[in-house]
């Protein structure tokens, strides 16, 4: 089909007339010009239908062309729920209606509307849950009628991104507010963001006519256009939206595949308002527009709305777009003002000197289909006699066009996100917004200003008062804007006792269906949206809110401003999930040694944000490869990396205080060269960490912690020292060191080979001694520590030298049969020796006490953190404990969490669990109740599947239990 | 998101920042009840209005103090702890600890 039919430039600012485009709607071929979109481009060419309504499948047409609306709902090959209105129509491209039966034009499902008296108001809720099931049988059948658009399955991802942009004013819109605010901004030196959602900047003044003449529109925005694109200080967005407004200006800015995480000192909200329609019968049918869709057809793309036009208003915009249609070479059949009078007589009589015949207090009391109700064909005009009701008498006027001038709806919905609250004025009629955050301004129709210049000075008011914030005022004064247009009808409302008097144009909700909803008790405007879905759909209430707000308050004998609006929530207009979704983005750490134990084989796992070994060969054969790791670490020699302990360094006169303040133990009196286990007990008495302290100097220690506790090991102490003002210097060095731990009864005669300048004979460097000096010529930390239970050496270099620490060790253990374990092996290794692990082993209760430590506490100290309720905890009776036991060889093996019972009880769980070859059974530890602890008694533990296994109670360790290998 | 006034770094997302509780006096941990000792650790006044607050840049290990409207979530001041710890803290084993007050 052609569009012979386009309107002279300069009708037409958004399309190219050079360059036609053709594309598909619905299996036929249809022509536009780039810069159309798909909606235009069809109506340019006569089509005018464009998709079938949710539920009664009523064909319906553009209603807002400003991509506000559901009514023109398309989809494309790749993706459904396309706005028409929004889509740019382009060369090839395949476009589809939506929610229909056999096609669009003869969809068979139509004859729902027939039926809608047997489906009220909340019909599936109150029609589908009984009896049990029916639901399900119904289901299939009703998601299929009630769907909209088909999902491409074959979804390719693409590339969206983000950006972030910090400006100290950003504008929301750019219509006459938008633009004046920007500037007066930008000229006092402020750098400013515009944001606009549409592809042109100018808002009202890209289609609205403001005069009789016509003239001022074009000539403001040009001006103002000039001097914002040469604008030094503005950044313009278009064609994005933002979409949502989050504490301290933080603004979501959508632009085709980016967001925008935009930062804003100052936001000024221009977003305008949304014209809004007149409720009658038949007010749905293609031909029924708004005012302002009519004269954004002309204006944006020279598509003639319609032949002849009835214009129906509560205001007198509907007079200036009965003009704009005449100059069109449109046919206005009647303007019919639901008000007395104009407000403007000049304007009133303009029209009527155009031969226009104009009827006050009348209104249209429902629109005539033509066959199939595929467009308006007429329209039964009455008098209006009392709120809301007319005269019997009629007047019919043929047309194919009905624009709608209601009034406006301020476009709320960022600001009601910031916590704006919505109040109605009813000699206005129309609602306003107040209590918005500082920072946070708004200008221009939004504010409820209407007239052209008011609109202008209300932008530059906004933008003085951003400026005295930003300190950029020049001691200009925000002088307030006042405004006396009167621009909503009250009661645009008229029910006809037939219905389809559409209130809810996405969810074909008719006004007595929102009256219905507060008669079964639902008065309160959410649960009205929530029982009727009033507002649900994509248009979200722009159009929807204000009737039904009306509506609500009428039937609850409430105020407008009491029933109010329901909650707005970001995104503001649909987003697609690509567009907030992140990459992948799970980094984790690894050691300096990482690529070492790759090449060894290793099965990797996470501990805390590392990467570590957990052992070394085919996840399959995990107990193979722990079982002789371990017993070879029990016989000869063995190496892990233990780079992933935290590492915390305290120096300074008071770092021998902070230390004793800090952990269980005394340190005061540690001596140099000495290593100490340090326990944490937060201000609960819960053991939350534990490490080796060494002290290297009087006035330096160097404190090891758990791979996943240090962080909160550091916050913690200097929390602390940020109150107790002691004289330490304390940082987390764990990134600094590379550590392994060389273990096994062959472990001195490599370390021999490798640390020359250290004296490493059992009397020399003795158990739990600390000593400083080289390890294969690098500068070195070792620590005799005994977490494994063998003779051992924690040895700790600068990171830089882990991997050369790691390959002299396997070089010059060679001879010895060295072999690398992992930290499951490790895990083994040290629940033989009954050495707790802090967050495996204990949890958000566990005292000191429950753990056996009452050795790691000094008493003889005046305090430390936790030192109270460790005392008044263990001064109660005891109700739990941590114990050894084992079970024999080929029992059910217990997992961690796994439950102790006592009789019908739960008296506690297992925390450690594994098969021991050196012990030749199963051990593990776990909570008991204080009755089960006796050594040689046996208690009920819950495994898979409801079995239960008897263990046996065991002194600890369970392994080399006079603890003589590690002191070799 | 929400920007934080670091004393040190300057303003920040908050999420760079972490909670660290409200400030509050510790009773003398020899010398209190059991109950006050029980109180102080582990009930919270939770009252609407401003409230002094230990936050943490996590990114920097920086400790201070801000305080803030429960109600409005709007922070009013943030500043450096030695303004209210001014003095070394000690404790002994008999005699009253030096209170730490805010």
């Amino acid at each position: 089909m052609s569009h012979a039919t386009r309107l002279k430039a300069p009708m037409g600012l958004l399309i190219d007339r050079t360059k036609p485009v053709s594309f598909k709607f619905d299996g036929k071929s249809y022509q536009g010009f780039k810069g159309d979109s798909v909606a235009s481009a069809l109506a340019g060419c006569g089509r005018w239908l464009l998709s079938r309504s949710f539920k009664y499948h009523r064909p319906r047409g553009p209603l807002t062309m400003a991509g506000q609306d559901a009514n023109t709902l398309i989809q494309l090959n790749k993706e459904p729920n396309v706005l028409a209105d929004r889509e740019l129509a382009a060369n090839g491209l395949d476009v589809q209606g939506q929610n229909y039966n056999g096609s669009l034009d003869g969809d068979r499902d139509a004859i729902l509307g027939h039926f809608s008296r047997f489906m009220p108001v909340g019909f599936y809720y109150r029609s589908f849950f009984k009896p049990l099931g029916a639901w399900d049988k119904w289901e299939g059948f009703i998601r299929k009628k009630a769907g909209l658009g088909v999902l491409d399955l074959d979804f390719q991802p693409e590339y969206y991104d983000k950006a972030y942009l910090f400006h100290d004013v950003v504008v929301v819109g750019s219509g006459p507010a938008g633009l004046s605010a920007a500037l007066k901004a930008a000229d006092a030196g402020a750098s400013v963001l515009l944001v606009e959602e549409q592809p042109i900047l100018g808002g009202s003044l890209t289609y609205n006519r403001f005069d009789v003449e016509g003239e001022q529109a074009d000539q403001l925005r040009e001006d103002l256009l000039a001097s914002v694109e040469q604008h030094a200080n503005i950044e313009v967005l278009t064609s994005a939206a933002c979409n949502g407004w989050f504490a301290d200006n933080y603004l979501p800015v959508i632009q085709g595949k980016r967001m925008y995480k935009v930062r804003a000192k100052e936001c000024i909200v221009a977003s305008g308002s949304f014209e809004q329609h007149v409720v009658f019968r038949n007010n749905d049918l293609p031909g029924i527009m708004m005012s302002s869709a009519a004269t954004r057809l002309m204006k944006h793309y020279a598509v003639k709305p319609g032949n002849r036009a009835v214009v129906l208003t509560g205001n007198d915009d509907g007079y200036l777009t009965a003009l704009e249609l005449l100059d069109q070479g449109i046919e206005v059949a009647a303007v019919v003002d639901m008000r007395n009078a104009a407000e403007s007589t000049d304007i009133a009589n303009a029209v009527k000197g155009r031969g226009v015949q104009v009827l006050t207090g009348h209104t249209v009391y429902e629109a005539i289909p033509t066959r199939g109700n595929k467009h308006v064909r007429a329209v039964d005009v009455r008098r209006i006699t009392a709120k809301g009701e007319v005269a019997s008498q009629s007047q019919r006027f043929d047309c194919d066009l009905l624009c709608m001038s209601a009034g406006y709806m301020p476009v709320y919905q960022l600001l009601c996100q910031a916590g704006g609250q919505l109040r109605y004025d009813d000699s206005a009629a129309e609602f306003s917004l107040s209590k918005l955050p500082k920072n946070l301004r708004i200008a221009g129709s939004v504010n409820g200003v209407h007239g052209l210049s008011e609109v202008l000075h209300d932008g530059e008011r906004a933008a003085i008062e951003a400026l005295h914030t930003l300190g950029l005022a020049n001691g200009e004064v925000a002088v307030e804007v006042n405004c006396k247009r009167r621009v909503n009808f009250d009661w645009p409302i008229f029910s006809h006792p037939k219905g389809k008097d559409f209130v809810d144009f996405d969810e074909d909700l008719q006004a007595k269906d929102i009256v219905n909803a507060t008669r079964l008790g639902y008065r309160d405007v959410q649960l009205v949206k929530r029982f009727s879905t009033v507002g649900m759909g994509p248009s979200q209430g722009r159009h929807s809110a204000l009737p039904t707000a009306r509506l609500v308050a009428d039937a609850t004998d409430r105020t407008v401003t009491e029933t109010g609006v329901t909650t707005a929530r970001p995104p503001f207009s649909p987003e697609k999930l690509a567009h907030v979704a992140g990459r992948i983005f799970d980094p984790y750490r690894r050691t300096a040694m990482h690529h070492r134990h790759k090449e060894l084989g290793a099965k990797m796992m996470p501990a805390g944000n590392w990467q570590r070994p957990a052992f070394y060969g085919k996840p399959e054969e995990r107990d193979a490869c722990m079982h002789a790791e371990a017993e070879h670490v029990r016989n000869k020699v063995g190496v892990i990396d233990v780079s992933t302990l935290g590492g915390i360094e305290l120096r300074g006169p008071d770092a021998a205080e902070f230390m004793n303040r800090i952990y269980t133990f005394a340190f005061l009196k540690q001596p140099v060269g000495k290593t100490r286990y340090a326990v944490l007990t937060n201000e609960h008495g819960v053991v939350i960490d534990d490490g080796v302290s060494c002290r290297l100097a009087d006035e330096h220690f160097y404190v090891t912690a758990t791979t996943s506790g240090v962080e909160r090991v550091y916050r913690e102490m200097m929390k602390w020292n940020a109150q107790w003002r002691l004289d330490v210097d304390i940082t987390n060095v764990t990134s600094a060191f590379a550590a392994v731990n060389l273990a096994g009864p062959d472990s001195r005669k490599v370390l021999e080979k490798l640390a020359t300048n250290i004296d490493l004979s059992p009397e020399g460097f003795p158990y739990l001694a600390y000593r400083e000096g080289h390890v294969a010529g690098i500068p070195a930390r070792l620590l005799r520590v005994g977490f494994v239970g063998e003779l051992g050496y924690e040895i700790h270099v600068p990171s830089r030298f882990g991997e050369a620490l790691w390959d002299a060790l396997q070089e010059a253990g060679k001879e010895f049969d060295i072999r690398p374990f992992g930290v499951e092996t490790q895990r083994l290794l040290r629940l033989e020796k009954g050495h707790i692990i802090v967050s495996q082993d204990t949890d958000g209760m566990s005292h000191p006490g429950e753990l056996s430590l009452e050795w790691a506490i000094s008493r003889k100290k005046p305090f430390f953190v936790g030192r109270r309720s460790v005392d008044i905890v263990m001064a109660q009776p005891q109700t739990r404990k941590l114990v050894g036991f084992t079970l024999p060889k080929g029992t059910k093996k217990p997992e961690e969490g796994h439950l102790v019972l006592s009789g019908p009880d739960i008296s506690g769980n297992v925390t450690s669990c594994e098969y021991s070859p050196s012990v030749g059974s199963i051990i593990g530890l776990a909570y008991v109740g204080i009755n089960q602890i006796e050594v040689g008694s046996q208690f009920p533990i819950r495994v898979d599947d409801g079995e239960v296994v008897q263990a046996t109670v065991v002194d600890l360790p369970f392994f080399d239990p006079d603890n003589a290998r590690q002191a070799l | 998101m929400k920007i934080m006034p670091c004393p040190l770094n300057g303003p920040r997302n908050i999420s760079e920042f972490v909670h660290g509780g409200e400030v509050r006096d510790m009773p003398n941990p020899t010398t209190c009840s059991d109950k006050e000792w029980a109180e102080y650790v582990f009930y919270s006044d939770n009252q609407a209005g401003v409230v002094t607050e230990w936050w943490l840049h996590a990114a920097s290990g920086y400790w201070f103090i801000a305080e803030r409207h429960t109600v409005t979530d709007e922070i009013i001041r943030t500043y450096d702890p030695s303004e209210i710890f001014k003095a070394r803290v000690e404790f002994s084993a008999e005699s009253t600890a030096q209170e730490v007050s805010a």
